[in-house]
């Protein structure tokens, strides 16, 4: 954002191209953090249209803006465009602009690896949504209408644009292996001196692990949908039993991925969030210890409940309690975190300014997601959950405070120390009350339609369900009207406001706080060293 | 400790008898299987425990807030673990109690449901098999011979809003499934083309059906009465379009309906044996085009491609279907009808639809829309080449 015009400082460096040219050809962790965040946004508001298009459809029984095909697209790639496109990115751009300053390093260990891993994004996304556009124009079969979850033979069955996606999640799994290993690589080699793994910011453990989970969850998506691939085109059988495959082994392969995948969207945020809750009641951090332990057991029990999404898929008496006490076990690790996060506030000399009430906001409304998610495992109860608007409601009180929320919590806290200036405070609270709003009010009628009987993913529906929905399509309108206010915020905090010290906040601490606001173009050109 | 139980217990049985009056428009239907009464009383226990722990964490977070304002001056503590056997002690409850209700109030009851869910097989008394197709159910009664479809009769006018909506609109079926109360039916779930999901959720059974294998579940019903549910997964385009509606009837009656629907095929197969003049087929064939064919060839028989290739104009629905010997033509008309085409989303439909629907329907796609092949399909020679 305001790296570019560090540049007249750093004249020594050489020759560096201008315009376009500095933005592909850039190895610096701050511009590529930046362009991650803005990639991400733009996602962000391109999922959110999509979702927008749907609740509109859903405001009322009957088909009035679309055909049920093209609702089936407009799911599926809110949800795709939304998990791998806006939330991954999101916190991979807030891995680059934070890893090398929390951790007292120069930039990220493998600055041109870091390139590529983010210009092959924005193609890959083309590829995502190019059917869908062409689609539009009146070419083809549109985008892929499957659901996110891609399951076959529905995924064998649909027309070309399951293709694209198919490549899209393989250039997009390339994208999140290499910036894995590039943060593995950072926070294993680059830490200032002194700083031992247990002496590493909460985020970076937050990362570290989120990297790990995905270099080993995303090579399995690869093959998954290459499998998809060959079965579509090449006359393999993986998924078709007439030829001795077996449909539901997608569902296992896909949510050996599908439900780390959640891990890795939260542990990013559960690193952060401790550093601004301490911030701002001006306290240490509570259990730092306890709360790396909680990180890691999370990642490795993430690995191994999978099949609690496909309780009625059909599975032995066995798996299914395998899968459900496995499942009730993440709870405990997910309660020290909660536990660690209150009481890291509990006597502290809290003030409530934009940050910290994000992140507020994402313990309370992440905490009920995870309360609905222990209800979800019970194997026998489940078939009354599953596919059901219950479901819907459950992940995305666990997704939304995580990835959206905590990741503006994460924004917002670090925003002085990258554009030099404070926040609007008041428009940032503002921006608070509206999301709170907004998803309380899209959500919440989610939950009771659900438990009343209504299927996800269905672009009309019988009458009894009318009210909820029209409730939940206007909370869902708010929401995205807070989106633009974020966009203004941030844009009004990159061109101007009262200038942030080095501590831009009275409580904040980290090696990030002891530099200039903004912060250099190279933060540490000597390595600073921790006690 | 033992006081707090005490309290909890009593706001839970009040909370629990309160949702027992609602009428269940904001939470389960009235249950009326084994299944959905020990799922509701499970699912109404764990919506208490999780609503108290969610207020009672809150309550502490916002006294925090409220408590500890550094607006009011407050001083920060700098505690950072706790410091003494005592506070261990003490931190270690809220754990300890989630460990109980995970493995305790929530395990143990979900231990017995789902192995009471899983008991499809002792003491059945009939077997109904369930299929799921793009985009309607097959029932098949196995022990009675008896076999029907099942398919949403909600007309398109009202959906595009033309007409206004009636009271079951989207949860109305041409043939509901009909079972006799206070008999223990086991239920296989299997699939013609992708996976789908059968749900009725009086009956708190959501089971797969999966293409390719078969899958179970059962249900005793207690109470006769009307029950509708829908597909619950995502199966293409008309996935919000494909309902299920149970009659559940005295036995006695499921009998008589039993025994009608016995005659009826039976009226059936002997309609096979006759000739049958054009009028005739292309009447029967208008009324199956339009509920087995028109979702996807559209009604004018222009199609939707790729996927959907048109009738009209098609040369399949011209060239000959059958040869000199009697013999199905390959890739020909009767044979695309019948047995599908693979790779395609054209599936096959000789064991949805009678030989008399299937000779009439490819009757009339030969002879409407432009189409004037001129030649009759009898229903015999469907018969001869199943
Ligand atoms: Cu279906």
């Amino acid at each position: 954002m305001t790296t570019a015009a560090n540049h007249a400082d750093h004249a020594h460096h050489g020759h560096h191209p201008k315009g376009l040219a500095h933005w592909l050809t850039t190895t610096n962790h701050k511009d590529i953090g930046t362009m991650y965040l803005i990639f991400a946004f733009t996602m962000l508001l391109t999922g959110g249209a999509m979702i927008l298009g749907v609740r509109a459809e859903l405001f009322q029984p009957g088909l009035q803006l679309m055909q049920p095909e093209f609702f089936n697209q407009l799911i599926t790639l809110h949800g795709l465009v939304m998990v791998f496109g806006a939330a991954m990115p999101a916190a991979t751009g807030l891995a680059n602009w934070m890893l090398p300053m929390t951790i007292g390093a120069p930039d990220m260990a493998l600055p041109r690896l870091n390139n590529w891993s983010f210009w092959i994004l924005p193609p890959a996304a083309l590829m995502l949504v190019l059917p869908f556009f062409l689609g539009l124009a009146g070419i083809g079969p549109g985008a892929v209408d499957t659901g996110w979850t891609m399951y076959a033979p529905l995924s064998i069955q649909t027309g070309w644009g399951m293709d694209f996606a198919i490549f899209a999640v393989h250039m997009l799994g390339v994208s999140s292996i290499l910036a894995s290993i590039n943060v593995i690589v950072t926070i294993l080699n680059m830490r200032a001196p002194g700083m031992t793994l247990m002496k590493m910011p909460m985020f970076a453990h937050g990362f570290l692990m989120t990297a790990g989970l995905l270099i080993l969850i995303m090579p399995v998506l690869a093959g998954g949908v290459t499998m998809v691939l060959l079965d579509r085109h090449f006359g393999t059988h993986f998924f078709n039993a007439a030829g001795g495959g077996d449909p539901v082994l997608w569902q296992h392969i896909f949510w050996f991925m599908g439900h780390p995948e959640v891990y890795v969207l939260l542990l990013p945020i559960a690193g952060a969030i401790p550093h601004v809750l301490s911030a701002f009641s001006r306290k240490p951090m509570y259990g730092y210890r306890a709360q790396v332990y909680s990180i890691w057991s999370i990642a490795a029990l993430s690995l191994v409940v999978w099949a609690h999404h496909m309780f009625t898929s059909g599975m032995s008496v066995g798996g299914q309690l395998y899968f459900m006490y496995s499942t009730m076990l993440i709870s405990l690790p997910l309660a020290v975190l909660f536990f660690c996060w209150i009481a890291t506030v509990w006597r502290g000399s809290v003030s409530f300014e934009t940050p910290m009430l994000f992140a507020l906001g994402f313990v309370i409304l992440f905490g009920w997601g995870g309360l609905t998610g222990l209800v979800l495992a019970d194997a026998a109860a489940v078939p009354q959950y599953h596919n059901a608007y219950f479901l819907v409601a459950h992940f995305h009180y666990a997704l939304y405070p995580t990835t959206v929320m905590g990741a503006m919590a994460a924004i917002y806290y670090w925003l002085p120390k990258w554009t030099g200036h404070m926040l609007d405070e008041r428009l940032g609270k503002l921006h608070f009350w509206t999301v709170i709003v907004g998803v309380n009010l899209t959500f919440i009628p989610q939950f009771f339609v659900g438990l009343a009987g209504m299927p996800r993913r269905i672009p009309d529906y019988p009458l009894m369900f009318a009210e909820w929905n029209m409730l939940s399509s206007t909370g869902a309108l708010i929401l995205g009207i807070s989106h633009l206010m974020f966009i203004y915020i941030v844009i009004k905090c990159v061109r101007g406001g009262k200038k942030a010290e080095a501590s831009a906040w009275e409580g904040a601490t980290g090696l990030e706080w002891t530099v200039p606001s903004p912060a250099p173009y190279h933060t540490f050109e000597t390595q600073p060293v921790v006690k | 400790m033992r006081g707090l139980i005490k309290v909890g217990l009593g706001v839970m049985a009040t909370l629990g008898s309160m949702a027992a009056w609602a009428d269940y428009s904001w939470n389960f239907p009235t249950p009326v299987t084994p299944i959905a009464h020990e799922t509701l009383e499970v699912h109404n226990l764990f919506m208490i425990i999780i609503t108290v722990i969610f207020f009672a964490v809150l309550a502490i977070m916002l006294y925090s807030m409220w408590a500890h304002r550094k607006r009011d001056g407050h001083q920060a503590a700098d505690f950072v673990k706790p410091n003494s056997r005592k506070q261990w002690a003490w931190v270690m409850v809220p754990f300890a109690a989630l460990l109980f209700i995970d493995y305790v109030v929530f395990g143990i009851p979900a231990y017995h449901a789902v192995l009471m869910y899983e008991d499809t097989k002792t003491d059945a008394d009939m077997v109904v098999k369930v299929t799921g197709s793009q985009w309607l159910w097959e029932y098949e009664y196995p022990e009675e011979g008896v076999k029907f479809t099942s398919r949403l009769v909600t007309p398109r006018t009202q959906v595009m809003n033309v007409d206004p909506k009636g009271e079951h609109y989207l949860l109305e079926v041409d043939n509901p499934l009909v079972l006799p109360v206070g008999k223990k039916i086991r239920f296989i779930t299997t699939s013609n083309d992708v996976i789908h999901s059968w749900w009725v959720p009086a009956f708190g059974v959501k089971r797969d059906a999966v293409p390719g294998f078969l899958r179970e579940f059962w249900a005793t019903i207690d109470t006769p009465g009307v029950y509708r549910g829908q597909c619950a997964e995502l199966c293409g385009k008309e996935h919000a379009f494909m309902p299920v509606v149970v009659h559940a009837v005295p036995e006695a009656e499921y009998r008589e309906w039993l025994a009608s629907k016995k005659s009826g095929q039976a009226q059936l197969a002997a309609s096979t044996d006759q000739t049958w003049g054009k009028d005739d087929l292309m009447q029967t064939g208008a009324d199956v085009y339009a509920k087995s064919c028109a979702a996807c060839h559209q009604p004018d028989g222009k199609g939707l491609p790729p996927a959907f290739p048109p009738i009209a104009g098609a040369a399949v629905a011209s060239t000959a279907f059958m040869d000199a010997e009697g013999n199905m033509v390959k890739g020909g008309h009767l044979d695309t009808v019948m047995n599908g085409r693979t790779g395609s989303a054209m599936r096959a439909f000789k064991e949805e639809l009678s030989d008399v629907e299937i000779a009439a329907v490819v009757t009339y796609q030969r002879n409407a829309f432009g189409n004037a092949a001129g030649d009759l399909v009898q229903p015999l020679a469907v018969k001869s080449l199943r």
